[in-house]
């Protein structure tokens, strides 16, 4: 069974997303996006995912919306309509896929199962002996750095590359000749 | 120019309390919620707030970016050292337990020392990723 | 007789197909990037919404606390979350130099300018 709160966060959740999609003004979309991630946020927090709550809330209302108006102020904050008429061959594909999908539903475990598959395999040896053999109250900082730690490593790794990426992308040709070791080559007969 | 002065006030007091909460979330997550990816981002935020509010330049001269692509290094070098540390103690690659005597010890000091590489890593991905989109703007002009 | 207990699972799907459908449809770059941060939002939600247990509590050890949420996901997810937006300042990046190279964000003018430039 779901909480009446719940149901009302996932309701506003689907109609904050229909009014991004809608939205033509680019600037306003991004808001919206903040509003969205405020109210993914509020979501994990009654479905007891503090943690990810918590970085969802830094990140999706913080960092992600000002990247965002960062790239609108580069390039335009206005969707052209007449670049982007309505298609229906790509309504009829999308809602075909999500008919099909909710058909599988029907065989998933209910929300808040105790028995659903999910909860039978390697959480409850986390949750069980977290205590004993790392000494940390919280578990997911437990499973995060210990249990994990190879994912976590791994996420690390693309982070650092997605940065990497960043400043290729951007930083030109000062980062380039930086790396190289040597003096940027004179443009334009520049000596 | 707008002077942005109320702006400039608050955050001249809220920065270092944003940072001191980002240092908070960073060592008490084992306890509660938190850790080093959500204190990094929190971090991160303290500097763009720092950069929206006084510039670029001026946050440039106090945030270097040299400093910070050594930091995104240096995270993701920590989180390895760990690793191999665990190796060279006895045990598997970023298997804590033998970096103390006691075991639990062991993870309490791995798992402290991994998130701050973490830490150090995101806020510097963050900080240095947000002076690149806002540096572009004006260096071709 | 409408089944609640399933209800998590259709908006996650509605969500997922939103963000794909703004993929797919619309041409402007940054909406297409708006559209997968919608995709990747309803992912995380399918993992974290499939972690509650009911009468579970946050997986922070706690005397007096017997049922707790699986943790495996919230850890799976939040790292998720960072990488996605490391990954989508990556994306916008690329968005920043193609306005820069073409002049344009949206996506049939950038095709034909390439078919411009082809043919001359």
């Amino acid at each position: 069974m779901l909480d009446l709160v719940h149901l009302v966060l996932f309701t506003f959740l689907a109609v904050v997303a229909v009014a991004i999609i809608r939205l033509k003004d680019l600037f306003a979309a991004v808001m919206l996006m903040g509003i969205f991630s405020l109210l993914s946020a509020s979501l994990f927090t009654v479905m007891d995912a503090v943690d990810v709550a918590f970085t969802e809330a830094a990140v999706g209302a913080g960092i992600s919306t000002i990247l965002m108006l960062a790239t609108l102020a580069l390039t335009d904050s206005e969707e052209h309509p007449e670049h982007n008429k309505f298609q229906a061959m790509p309504l009829i594909a999308v809602v075909l896929t999500g008919v099909t999908l909710v058909f599988a539903t029907f065989d998933m475990p209910r929300y808040g199962d105790p028995d659903a598959p999910i909860h039978q395999y390697v959480a409850p040896y986390y949750i069980e002996h977290t205590e004993e053999e790392i000494g940390v109250p919280n578990m997911v900082t437990a499973i995060l750095a210990s249990y994990r730690g190879y994912d976590t490593w791994g996420e690390t790794t693309v982070i650092f590359t997605a940065c990497v990426g960043v400043m290729l992308l951007l930083g030109g040709h000062a980062i380039v000749d930086r790396f190289r070791r040597r003096k940027p080559p004179g443009r334009e007969g520049e000596p | 120019m707008i002077s942005h002065l109320i702006p400039r006030v608050l955050s001249k007091l809220l920065i270092p309390l944003i940072m001191l909460f980002a240092l908070y979330v960073q060592f008490h997550g084992d306890y509660g919620p938190g850790g080093g990816f959500q204190a990094g981002v929190i971090f991160g935020s303290g500097i763009i707030l720092y950069a929206l509010l006084f510039g670029l330049d001026e946050a440039k001269e106090v945030f270097r970016p040299r400093v910070l692509e050594i930091l995104v290094a240096l995270g993701v070098v920590l989180y390895g050292g760990v690793g191999v540390a665990a190796i060279f103690a006895g045990g598997n690659f970023l298997a804590y337990s033998a970096l103390a005597h006691e075991p639990t010890h062991g993870q309490h000091l791995g798992i402290l020392l991994v998130e701050l590489g973490v830490g150090t890593t995101v806020a510097a991905v963050m900080a240095t990723i947000f002076f690149q989109f806002a540096g572009r703007g004006r260096t071709d002009d | 007789m409408i089944e609640w207990g399933l209800y998590n699972y259709w908006v996650v799907i509605f969500l997922m197909m939103t963000g794909l459908y703004v993929v797919i449809a619309r041409g402007n770059l940054i909406k297409k990037i708006i559209g997968l941060n919608i995709f990747q939002v309803s992912v995380i939600m399918f993992y974290v919404s499939m972690g509650k247990v009911r009468g579970g509590t946050a997986p922070i050890e706690a005397a007096g606390f017997e049922v707790y949420s699986n943790p495996l996901p919230h850890v799976l997810m939040l790292t998720a979350i960072v990488v996605g937006v490391a990954t989508s300042a990556l994306a916008l990046a690329l968005v920043v130099r193609i306005k820069e190279t073409y002049g344009t964000i949206e996506e049939d003018e950038i095709r034909r300018i390439e078919a411009d430039e082809d043919a001359s």
